[in-house]
C-alpha cells in the first residue's frame, strides 16, 4: 500500500463527488500485482478513504461490490475498530467503477484478504491524529490520551472530547510516520472477530435497498431482448407485427452481436430488442416476435454426446500437467490393489435471484450506467471499447447485487443496455427474464474425470492418476482454447491437500460450445467432487475409516510455500477435519437408513472439512445434517462467516441434488426454477458451522470455500447409507430426489 | 382506462392493461420497487404480496384481480411484519437481501394465520420462496423468534 495522506478539498470533490470537511485520509492499495494505480495530474488519488466529519459521522469508501457476502460491513468494521469508533456513526459510500480504486473485481474471495490491513492502518492513523489534536488542546502528553467509543479521553483528568469536535484541529495535524502507528492486538479487538450486523440490514428488511432492477431514471424505457437459442447464432429475419401492436411497446429492432476482441471482455449476444414503456410490455412484445435464426456452428452441440466424448477422451493418456511427480505406473504395477472411477459434473448456471439487468444512458459524448456488477471496471473498459467514448466520460454506478455468484462479473448485460440507449437516444433498462438467464448465461463448465489409485498391503495410497477434461473459461476470451488452463488446474487438481508420492495429472481436450464462465468456487467444484469421491472409494477399498484415511492421506505436518503469500499448511487441514469429526460425533451409531459422508477441500487459501448426514428412505435422499469447519485465518465478522458457510452448504446442495444444464441442438433445455431447481426450506438440513480460532493468521477466503465439499460429502453419505455410489451429478438424474 | 389500486392503505390511480401482472403494475406504474421480480412463473416467491390478506404471487396474477382489493407489500407495516422485521434484524438473516421482501411477506401471512407455527408449519408456508444465498435456517429461526417477541409483548 502507499503512504496514507490527507486528501485536499478540491481533489476530494473531484475524485469522489462528496462534500468536504473534517479529516479525509486516503491511501492506495493494489489488490493484484498487475494493478496499475494511476495518479491524476500528480495529485494524490487514493483508492481508499475515510472521512470523519464535524458531526462525528464517518464515511468510508466501499470499492467492492456487495452481493450478499457482507463485504461492506466487514471492511467498515476494520477501520472502525482501529479508530475506536462508535459503530452507529459509520456510513458507506459505494464506489463507481474506476481504475483509481485498484482492482474492484469482486471475485476469488479476496476482498478481506487484501484490504484488511490497509483498512486497519487508515483507522489507526486517523485515531493518532485525533489523539494529537486532543493532547494539544489539553496541553497533555499524547501518551496520556486514548480513544474510546468516539471520544478521546485524558486518563489523568478524565476529560473527554467527541471525535467530531476534534476534527477541525486534527485535520491540521501532520500525518504521523507509519512506523509510529501501532495496530491493535488481537485481544483488544472490539469489532474484528466479533459479530456485527450488516450495515444494510435495515434497507433489506424494508425493501428500500436499490438493486440494479430498481433503478429509475426520468423518462427511462424498458427493454427485453430475444436472443438466439444457440450460442452465437444470428438473426436471419423477423416479423415484429404482433410485438409492435402490444400496448406499451414503442420500438422493435435488431441488435447485432458485439464480438469481444481477444482479451478480457465479454461483448453482447445480440438479437431482437423490444423497447417499451414498462417491463411487462417489453417481455410480452418479445414473446410475440417471430424470428428466424441462423443457428451457426454450435447448432449440432448436444451435451449428452459431449459427455460421452469427454468420457472417451479421458480413457486415453492426456497432456501431462506440470506438478506431477514420481512414477505412477510403477506404483500401479507394485500395488496390492488398484481402483478406477470416472466422475461427471454437468454444466451449471448461477441463477441469482436478481436477473441480469442494467440501466444505461448514452448521451452524445458520455455514458452513465447503473448496474449490479461485480466488476465495474471491466464493464467501463468494455463500454469505452465498443462505443468509442473516452474512459473518463463513462460512469458505472454499482447498485446492490441481488446475488452474483460470478454471473454478474460478466458485463454483457451492461453492454446491451448501452447499445440500446445509444440506438433509442434515451435512458433504458434492459431486464432479462429468468428464461433468458437460464438459457444465455456464461455456464460453469461440465467436466469428466478419470481416476486411478493404488494401495499397498497396508492400505496406504501409493499412486494417484487423474485425467481431467472440461471446457476452459479462457475460451470466452480466446476462442478455440480447448484445454483447461494452468490457473484452472491450480484449483484443487495440481494443489490437492494430500501427500502422494506418485501423482500424475493429465489434461484432455474439451472444446467450448457455450459461453463458459466462473461460478461460485469455480473449478473447485470439479476437483472437490473428484478428489473426495475417490478418496472415499479408496478408503472403502482399504477397509479403513474415511476420516482416518483422509488424515493419513493429508500426511505429516508440512508447509508448502506456493507461489502465493499464503502457504498451504497440512496441520491446519487436519485440524478442521478433526474438529468436524468431533462435533459431528463421527463414528457414532446412526439411525437405520442414515449415512455419513466426509469431504475436505483447500480453496481460496482456506481450509474446510464437512461431514454430511443423509437419510435414504424409499430411494429418496434427505440431507439431514451438515457440519462444516472452516479455518479462514483471522475471522473478521464471525456471524457473517457463519451465514456464508450456511449459504454455501445450501448452494452446494442445490447443485448436487438438482444442478444440470443440458443442451440439445445447441439450445439449453432448462427454462426457469421449475426445471432448474433449487433447494428449498423444506429440504434444508440443519447446518452447524465451526470457525477455527486463528486470529493471528492472515484472513483468507470465506464466500466460496464452503461450496466444493458439499456434493462429494452428500454422495459419500449416500454410499455409506445404501452402498450405491453416485459418480455423476446431479442426484435427481438417479431418481434420488 | 384509469383504475384505482389500493396499496398499503393508499390509493393510486393508474392507467394499465388489465392483463398486466400485479407485480409490474406495482413496480413500473405505481413505482413501489420493494416487491421483486424473480421468475415470472410463481416459482420463487420474490414477488409475494398480500391481497385482502391472502398470500399472492404478484407476478402471476393480472392487475384486474386486485382492483377493489387491498394490496399489502413490503413497504407496508403490520404488527406481525414488525415483529418479523425485529427478528430478522436480530438474527442477521439476509445476505444479498433480494428475496427477503418476499420472505417477510410470506412469513407475515403465516403469522397472520398461525399463532405458534411449528417447524413443519414454517416449512410448508415458506417453501414457495427461494433464497439463492441459502438463508433458510436463519429465516426459520427468525420466524420462531418473531413469535416469541409477539408473545412477550402481550
Amino acid at each position: 500500500m502507499s503512504k496514507i495522506q490527507q486528501i485536499n478539498r478540491r481533489d476530494f470533490v473531484k475524485l469522489f463527488g462528496l462534500a468536504t470537511g473534517g479529516i479525509i485520509l486516503g491511501c492506495n492499495i493494489s489488490l493484484d500485482s498487475k494493478d496499475f494505480i494511476p495518479q491524476i495530474e500528480g495529485t494524490f488519488a487514493p483508492n481508499l478513504f475515510v472521512q470523519i466529519k464535524k458531526d462525528g459521522n464517518i464515511i468510508l469508501l466501499a470499492s467492492r461490490s456487495e452481493m450478499g457476502q457482507g463485504i461492506r460491513t466487514s471492511l467498515a468494521s476494520a477501520i472502525a475498530d482501529e479508530l475506536e469508533a462508535d459503530w452507529k456513526y459509520i456510513t458507506l459510500q459505494q464506489a463507481t467503477g474506476n481504475a483509481k480504486y485498484g482492482n474492484q473485481n469482486t471475485d476469488g474471495s479476496r476482498s478481506v484478504r487484501t484490504l484488511l490491513e490497509p483498512m486497519r492502518r487508515m483507522g489507526a492513523t486517523a485515531k493518532a491524529m485525533l489523539i494529537t489534536a486532543a493532547a494539544t488542546k489539553w496541553k497533555a502528553k499524547e501518551a496520556d490520551c486514548f480513544a474510546e467509543n468516539h471520544f478521546i479521553i485524558n486518563r489523568n483528568t478524565n476529560e473527554k472530547i467527541f471525535f467530531g469536535d476534534l476534527v477541525a484541529e486534527a485535520a491540521k495535524v501532520a500525518i504521523p510516520d507509519e512506523k509510529t502507528i501501532n495496530l491493535k492486538k488481537v485481544e483488544d479487538f472490539k469489532y474484528i472477530g466479533k459479530t456485527l450486523k450488516s450495515l444494510d440490514l435495515k434497507a433489506f428488511i424494508h425493501g428500500t435497498a436499490t438493486y440494479g432492477i430498481d433503478v429509475r431514471i426520468p423518462n427511462m424505457k424498458f427493454a427485453a431482448i430475444a436472443r438466439c437459442p444457440v450460442t452465437f447464432g444470428t438473426v436471419k429475419s423477423f416479423n415484429a407485427n404482433a410485438a409492435e401492436k402490444t400496448p406499451g411497446v414503442e420500438k422493435v429492432f435488431q441488435l447485432d452481436r458485439l464480438v469481444p476482441p481477444t482479451g478480457s471482455f465479454f461483448g453482447a449476444l445480440g438479437g431482437v430488442a423490444v423497447i417499451a414503456n414498462n417491463t411487462w410490455a417489453a417481455f410480452k412484445g418479445k414473446e410475440s416476435l417471430e424470428i428466424e435464426w441462423n443457428y451457426g456452428e454450435n447448432h449440432s452441440f448436444d451435451s449428452e454426446k459431449f459427455k460421452e466424448t469427454l468420457t472417451n477422451r479421458i480413457k486415453e493418456k492426456g497432456k501431462l500437467v506440470p506438478g506431477s511427480s514420481g512414477k505412477v505406473e510403477d506404483a500401479f504395477e507394485q500395488a496390492s490393489k488398484t481402483i478406477e472411477a470416472t466422475y461427471h459434473v454437468p454444466f451449471l448456471v448461477h441463477a441469482p435471484m436478481e436477473v441480469p439487468n442494467a440501466t444505461a444512458w448514452f448521451q452524445k459524448d458520455k455514458i452513465e450506467v447503473w448496474a449490479p456488477v461485480q466488476d465495474p471496471q471491466t464493464a467501463r473498459a468494455e463500454l469505452a471499447h465498443f462505443f468509442e467514448i473516452p474512459l473518463q466520460n463513462i460512469t458505472v454506478n454499482v447498485t446492490f447485487l441481488g446475488g452474483g455468484f460470478g454471473r454478474k462479473s460478466k458485463s454483457d448485460f451492461v453492454v446491451e443496455a448501452v447499445a440500446l440507449s445509444k440506438k433509442i437516444k434515451a435512458p433504458v433498462q434492459v431486464v432479462w427474464t429468468r428464461e433468458d438467464d437460464i438459457q444465455h448465461s456464461f455456464y460453469h463448465a461440465t467436466s469428466a474425470q478419470y481416476l486411478k489409485g493404488s494401495l499397498d498391503t497396508n492400505g496406504q495410497v501409493t499412486g494417484w492418476l487423474q485425467r481431467v477434461a472440461f471446457p476452459s473459461i479462457v475460451s470466452s476470451f480466446k476462442p478455440l482454447s480447448e484445454y483447461a488452463s494452468g490457473f484452472e488446474l491450480n484449483q484443487g487438481f495440481t494443489n490437492n491437500p494430500y501427500n502422494i508420492s506418485n501423482f500424475s495429472l493429465e489434461n484432455a481436450k474439451a472444446e467450448a460450445n457455450l459461453r463458459i464462465g466462473w461460478m461460485r468456487s469455480v473449478v473447485h467444484i470439479h476437483s472437490g467432487f473428484g478428489n473426495n469421491s475417490f478418496v472415499d472409494e479408496l478408503a472403502f477399498a482399504a477397509k479403513k475409516d474415511a476420516v482416518q484415511f483422509h488424515l493419513d492421506l493429508i500426511g505429516a505436518d508440512r508447509v508448502i510455500e506456493g507461489r502465493s503469500e499464503f502457504p498451504y499448511d497440512s496441520k491446519r487441514m487436519k485440524a478442521v477435519l478433526k474438529n468436524t469429526a468431533k462435533v459431528s460425533n463421527w463414528g457414532k451409531t446412526i439411525p437405520e437408513n442414515h449415512g455419513l459422508g466426509v469431504a475436505i477441500h483447500y480453496s481460496f487459501y482456506s481450509y474446510v472439512a464437512t461431514i454430511v448426514e443423509v437419510s435414504v428412505i424409499n430411494e429418496k435422499v434427505k440431507v439431514e445434517n451438515v457440519w462444516t469447519t472452516i479455518d479462514c485465518g483471522l475471522a473478521l465478522n464471525k456471524d457473517n462467516i457463519k451465514n456464508q458457510l450456511e449459504g454455501a452448504a445450501i448452494f452446494g446442495m442445490s447443485l448436487a441434488l438438482y444442478g444440470k444444464i443440458s443442451v440439445k441442438e445447441g439450445a439449453v433445455e432448462q427454462h426457469n426454477y421449475y426445471d432448474y431447481e433449487m433447494t428449498r426450506m423444506k429440504d434444508a438440513p440443519k447446518i452447524h458451522v465451526d470457525i477455527i480460532e486463528a486470529m493471528h493468521e492472515r484472513p483468507t477466503g470465506v464466500g466460496e470455500p464452503g461450496v466444493p465439499v458439499m456434493a462429494p460429502a452428500i454422495c459419500n453419505a449416500i454410499f455409506n447409507a445404501t452402498g450405491k455410489r453416485i459418480r455423476s451429478l446431479p442426484l435427481v438424474d438417479f431418481g434420488l430426489v | 382506462m384509469s383504475k384505482i389500486l389500493s396499496i398499503n392503505g393508499k390509493s393510486y390511480t393508474i392507467d394499465v392493461q388489465d392483463d398486466m401482472p400485479i407485480l409490474w403494475a406495482i413496480r413500473d406504474i405505481v413505482g413501489l420497487i420493494g416487491t421483486k421480480f424473480g421468475c415470472g412463473v410463481s416459482q420463487c416467491g420474490a414477488c409475494s404480496v398480500l391481497i385482502d390478506g391472502i398470500l399472492t404471487k404478484s407476478c402471476s396474477m393480472p392487475v384486474s384481480f386486485a382492483f377493489g382489493k387491498e394490496i399489502f407489500t413490503i413497504e407496508g407495516s403490520s404488527p406481525n411484519l414488525e415483529f418479523l422485521r425485529e427478528a430478522w434484524n436480530e438474527g442477521n438473516v439476509p445476505q444479498c437481501g433480494y428475496c427477503q421482501s418476499g420472505q417477510l411477506i410470506a412469513a407475515t401471512s403465516l403469522l397472520d394465520a398461525t399463532e405458534n407455527p411449528t417447524d413443519k408449519d414454517i416449512d410448508a408456508a415458506m417453501s414457495s420462496n427461494i433464497c439463492r444465498c441459502g438463508t433458510y435456517s436463519r429465516i426459520k429461526k427468525a420466524i420462531h423468534k418473531a413469535v416469541a417477541l409477539k408473545n412477550e409483548s402481550i
